[in-house]
């Protein structure tokens, strides 16, 4: 077998003994908290007698291991099970929310890679200079301030005085691509400002490292100018540090963007997880945390992967 | 004078430099050097590392490694000063009228690029061809440079041919876009012996057919002598000597050619084998995870207070050998018997006397020693470990040692960083002695050094050798200082000995194909000495 393939195929089982391993980790979580979905149903007015009838109702006075399976199994079969609030399927919600934060990380990210890359490339180009001091300056203040802060900031600016975004972000089926993407503005650009530092620094830090490489010294011999060897020679050997800080970044829009949508009440996967949490709703809370999990494990096996294939001595081996 | 390609006049390079617990300040490097290069013709520079050879070799570019700076003077190529020019103006002499070649050429082409791509760019850049005509003219190139498959080589990445390859790739990366002048900075240093040999070849062919200009840069004048025209002797950033090839190698005028030309003068009279103080028997040996044997059914003997010189290129299992016999690779088969002793297999069960006894001194001296802790400290750690010495005792045996490698007593407090690599490798030497052992395996602890230094080196070693009767183990692929400094001599060829006895039977031929190869190939200080070996040889060498 190629040995590429090899890596790759040792890549995935990895990632699904980790999936593995991270549901079992949240499930065992919601057991050792104190109370349970017959306490929370209950609530104040439960007598022993009735959560007692109330558990064997729902199977709950069955030993952890047998009910972790059970969900294990529903999960693996697509069953999430149902919310305990309003009884419905737990899958249909999560379809829902998840496309809209899949669509709000979407276009965050479309901004957000492109523009780190190209900030990161100009700053190593202008090494020291003006360009460089003003950009790692700005996207340092960025990542420095809580998102919170620049979500009310830009509310305050945009929203309030210029009207030129709407400070709530809702969204649905019925407006125009334009019109959606109007109307999250705002979010995207607090979540560009956040993950924006990260990428772009990484990519100064790794092709600068590249710089000092004996190649380097070679291509501008031969009469490059600085920015061709920049592109064309120093970026395809950082491309492995530069993915892997991309994917986690990728990730985190995906599963930290619970404050940025509780600020502009944006009907995503962080408010339905806030809301579940709020309601003691553990069914979604476990659903939504084995998502985040599976989320993060699959972008970090992408970046695993680009990381090989970046590789030339792995993929043309002698 | 018109038909001069490259005029260098009064050239004056300065850097800044940052000496541990001084300010950072400018210093002079060149100190105003003149020359010329005519047409078609080679000239070679020589001298050791520091004399500014590269830093020369580069301003002929215009361009300045790390801190460089060209400072003062002019250099014309092709009528132009390149000092004086735009970077714009710089930026198409270079890779259109001036190329490079690098020492390394491993390092020097991109691990993510295949190597036509590499080869070809300059070529294409500067408008010389268009691609598919530069891919020709690059497949040409490397059919005469002897490279295998000349048609698809260049599809390949750099990690997937040899370094000899390489080189030779590097080759036709400069000759590539037509230049009028190349600059060959120690092409050939990286390689083993044999290799160098036919890249060397290779590259006085193609200049020869070529018609190109070129400034070879090299510290072994026996290989200048092979392809230059003119030789240029640099010393500290100044001109030593300057003459044809001939005048320089034949009638040396200066003090410090004739050094250079006279190297490898030491006198070491052969002793004869005595009952050994090591003895390696049946030694096979494989790495870990890996499924072939790197030593086959090795066996030697040293005798106490002699020399056994382990001689091979790289890849033959002489590092192997070494790690076999301080433990650190336990064998597959075989003993060793050290001071009448057997040596358990692995060194963490070795008794304090085993390791005491058995001492290493490395290639690189500046990575053997912690960069924090001063000469003193270095030297007296195996006093205190092994002869728990301490206070003014101690002190008094760490002046003893710093006397005998003939370092005075300044050296005590200073840092690593604050000596030269000569320097460094007298301090390794003293505290492998510091233990009063029977045995030190020296692994290759002068080839990273100046021939001049190494002398001093080998040198000092003989004389210990004689104060201290202890035994050398001497790992090298150098043959001049085997012949300088063994009694006895192992060579080896892919992880067997392939020729063992004393110095005078390896010497005396006839010789097996493999030794012939590896005696022939050590360059000489003759004029015609390329051609007469590549004409009798009986084998290929290895790295092809």
């Amino acid at each position: 077998m190629h040995p590429i393939l090899k890596l790759v195929a040792e890549r995935l089982g990895i990632g699904l003994l980790l999936l593995l391993a991270a549901s079992a980790l949240i499930f065992g979580l919601t057991e050792v908290l104190p109370g349970d979905a017959a306490q929370a149903i209950l609530g104040q007015a439960a007598t022993p007698e009735s959560l007692a009838n109330l558990r064997t109702e729902m199977g709950l006075d069955r030993p952890a291991f047998t009910r972790y399976f059970e969900w294990l199994g529903g999960i693996m079969t697509g069953d999430m099970g149902v919310a305990l609030t309003n009884k419905l399927p737990i899958g249909d919600q999560v379809a829902s929310r998840m496309s809209n934060t899949l669509f709000l990380a979407f276009w965050a990210a479309i901004i957000s890679v492109p523009l780190a890359l190209v900030l990161g490339l100009i700053a190593v180009r202008y090494q020291n200079r003006w360009p460089d001091k003003i950009i790692s300056g700005i996207t340092l203040a960025s990542i420095s301030l809580p998102e919170f802060m620049i979500a009310y900031l830009l509310i305050f600016f945009f929203a309030v005085q210029l009207f030129w975004a709407p400070s709530f972000a809702s969204i649905n089926d019925s407006m125009t691509l334009l019109e959606q993407l109007h109307a999250i503005s705002l979010p995207v650009a607090v979540l560009t400002l956040v993950v924006l530092a990260h990428m772009m620094r990484m990519t100064r830090a790794a092709i600068l490292n590249v710089m000092q490489s004996a190649y380097i010294e070679t291509a501008e011999l031969k009469g490059l100018n600085t920015f061709a060897v920049i592109r064309k020679h120093a970026f395809p050997n950082a491309i492995a540090p530069i993915v892997n800080v991309v994917m986690i970044n990728l990730a985190y829009l995906v599963v930290g963007v619970v404050v940025v949508e509780v600020v502009f009440a944006y009907p995503g996967m962080g408010q339905y997880l806030v809301d579940a949490v709020v309601k003691r709703d553990v069914p979604v809370v476990l659903a939504c945390g084995v998502i985040f999990a599976a989320v993060y494990i699959i972008l970090n096996i992408v970046a695993d992967v680009v990381s090989i294939l970046a590789n030339p001595r792995l993929r043309h081996p002698k | 004078m018109t038909t001069s390609l490259l005029e260098v006049r009064g050239l004056k390079i300065g850097a800044t430099v940052y000496p541990p617990g001084e300010k950072p300040h400018d210093i002079e490097i060149v100190h105003g050097v003149d020359f010329d290069v005519e047409p078609g013709k080679v000239l070679g520079l020589i001298g050791e590392s520091g004399a500014g050879k590269s830093t020369i070799g580069l301003a002929a570019m215009a361009y300045g490694r790390g801190g460089v700076e060209l400072t003062g003077g002019s250099v014309m190529v092709n009528g132009r000063d390149v000092l004086q020019s735009s970077t714009r103006d710089v930026r198409r002499l270079r890779g259109a009228e001036v190329t490079y070649v690098s020492q390394s050429a491993a390092a020097s082409f991109n691990p993510a690029k295949q190597i036509m791509e590499q080869v070809i760019e300059a070529a294409v850049l500067h408008g010389k061809f268009n691609k598919s005509d530069a891919e020709q003219r690059a497949c040409d190139l490397f059919a005469k440079l002897g490279l295998p498959d000349p048609d698809n080589i260049g599809n390949r990445y750099p990690h997937q041919v040899s370094g000899g390859q390489l080189q030779r790739c590097m080759t036709a990366l400069a000759l590539c876009p037509e230049p009028d002048l190349v600059v060959f900075d120690e092409p050939t240093t990286a390689l083993d012996v044999t290799t160098q040999i036919d890249v060397l070849k290779a590259i006085k062919d193609a200049i020869r057919d070529t018609g190109v200009a070129a400034l070879y840069i090299t510290h072994d004048l026996a290989v200048v002598a092979q392809v230059s025209d003119h030789i240029m002797v640099l010393r500290m950033g100044e001109m030593v000597e300057y003459g044809t090839t001939d005048e320089i190698i034949n009638h040396p005028k200066e003090d410090y050619t004739k050094a250079l030309v006279s190297v490898r003068s030491i006198e070491h009279e052969e002793k004869q084998p005595t009952e050994p103080v090591l003895r390696v028997e049946n030694i096979t040996a494989r790495y870990k995870g890996t499924k072939f044997d790197v030593l086959h059914n090795v066996s030697v003997d040293l005798s106490p207070g002699q020399t056994l010189a382990v001689v091979g290129e790289s890849g033959s299992g002489k590092s192997t050998l070494a790690r076999v016999i301080t433990g650190l690779l336990p064998p597959r088969d075989g003993t060793i018997t050290f001071a009448g002793r057997t040596l358990t297999p692995d060194q963490p069960s070795r008794s304090i006397e085993d390791l005491r006894e058995l001492q290493m001194i490395y290639q690189m001296a500046d990575t053997a020693m912690n960069p924090r802790q001063t000469v003193g400290t270095i030297i007296g750690r195996p006093l205190e470990f092994y002869f728990g010495l301490k206070g003014a005792e101690k002190q008094k045996r760490i002046q003893e040692l710093l006397d005998e490698i003939e370092l005075g007593k300044g050296f005590q407090d200073r840092y690593p960083a604050e000596l030269s690599g000569g320097q460094k490798q007298r301090v390794c030497i003293a505290r492998a002695l510091a233990a009063k052992p029977k045995l030190i395996i020296c692994d290759e602890v002068t080839s990273a050094l100046d021939p001049l230094v190494a002398d001093g080196i080998l040198k000092l070693l003989l004389e210990l050798q004689k104060i201290e009767d202890v035994a050398y183990l001497f790992i090298t692929h150098d043959l001049a200082t085997v012949r300088a400094i063994a009694d006895s001599i192992a060579v080896m060829y892919q992880g067997r000995v392939q020729r063992y006895g004393t110095k005078s039977e390896v010497l005396t031929p006839p010789f097996d194909d493999y030794t012939d190869l590896l005696l022939s190939s050590v360059p000489e200080m003759k004029l015609g000495w390329l051609e007469d070996v590549i004409a009798n040889r009986k084998m290929e060498s290895a790295g092809n």
